[in-house]
């Protein structure tokens, strides 16, 4: 089961694909983290991919940080690999992090079940938004902006009008 | 005319293709049936040569030639549009394309 709203930001060192070990506390100064369980071979991460890089440019200056994370299991998706993801953040030019959860942990301990699926953590990295980027796809149809409007609530010490949304994606391909 | 529509029930993209499939198949006036057939392992997914969901061929062709020969899983398949973007379904006149 997805976690609820208050919950508190799972703890983690995985490897990114800028070849260094990230934690949580990577991101201590940040002020608010955005979680993305996410991977490479499924259509709906790759139609949101760019906004998503478009969002962690827009953001960084206000202290947030973007972090997509795979957990996917490599060994029946071999395109979700490490080196996979490497390859694929220096040609699409992330302006993300993109870390391997092997382990499938983060992923277990938020109960990610789709990709894309944001988790949105406040500065005290309590989860204030969870669901998708935005209502479309298709870029051309966004009438929603959920995950800018959660962090221009939260940037500015406010709760998120809408919290929640249904993640639309590809399952997480867990073992 | 034979056409097959192979979906993986994980990937949700398969209600959305079926609708398009036969928004297309009555434009054109088609009394066709298709032959709805749901993919559930991946044995299955090799034996078909089933590159992901939605897969959709016409007399046995791919809808989306391009794309039919990526590896058979049990995965949400990619279509690539002209101008460059990805979609989780195939488009309108790749489906109009492959009926003609």
């Amino acid at each position: 089961m997805t976690v609820g709203l208050g919950t508190e930001a799972p703890q983690f060192d995985l490897p990114g694909v800028d070849g260094q070990i990230h934690s949580l506390d990577s991101y201590g100064d940040a002020e608010a983290l955005v979680l993305v369980q996410s991977c490479n071979h499924c259509p709906y991460v790759q139609a949101w991919e760019g906004r998503l890089s478009e969002i962690a440019r827009d953001y960084a200056d206000r202290g947030v940080r973007v972090v997509a994370v795979n957990s996917n299991d490599v060994a029946n998706y071999p395109e979700d690999s490490f080196e996979e993801m490497q390859k694929r953040a220096s040609v699409q030019g992330f302006a993300f992090e993109y870390l391997f959860d092997e382990p499938q942990a983060v992923a277990r301990e938020l109960g990610a079940e789709r990709t894309p699926e944001v988790f949105l953590f406040d500065r005290d990295r309590k989860l204030v938004y969870h669901g998708a980027i935005d209502d479309s796809r298709d870029e051309d149809g966004v009438s929603q902006q959920y995950l800018r409007d959660a962090l221009d609530a939260v940037l500015s010490g406010e709760e998120p009008a809408v919290s929640e949304t249904p993640a639309v994606g590809c399952s997480v391909k867990y073992r | 005319m034979k056409i097959e529509f192979l979906f993986w029930r994980e990937c949700p993209s398969h209600p959305e293709a079926r609708a398009l499939l036969d928004e297309v198949l009555a434009a054109r006036e088609l009394d066709v049936k298709v032959d709805e057939h749901e993919v559930t392992t991946n044995e299955e997914a090799q034996r078909l040569s089933f590159p992901g969901s939605p897969t959709i061929r016409v007399d046995g062709r791919d809808v989306d030639p391009a794309g039919a020969s990526a590896r058979p899983a049990l995965n949400c398949r990619i279509y690539h549009l002209p101008d460059g973007r990805v979609s989780p379904v195939p488009t309108r006149e790749q489906l109009e394309e492959a009926l003609r």
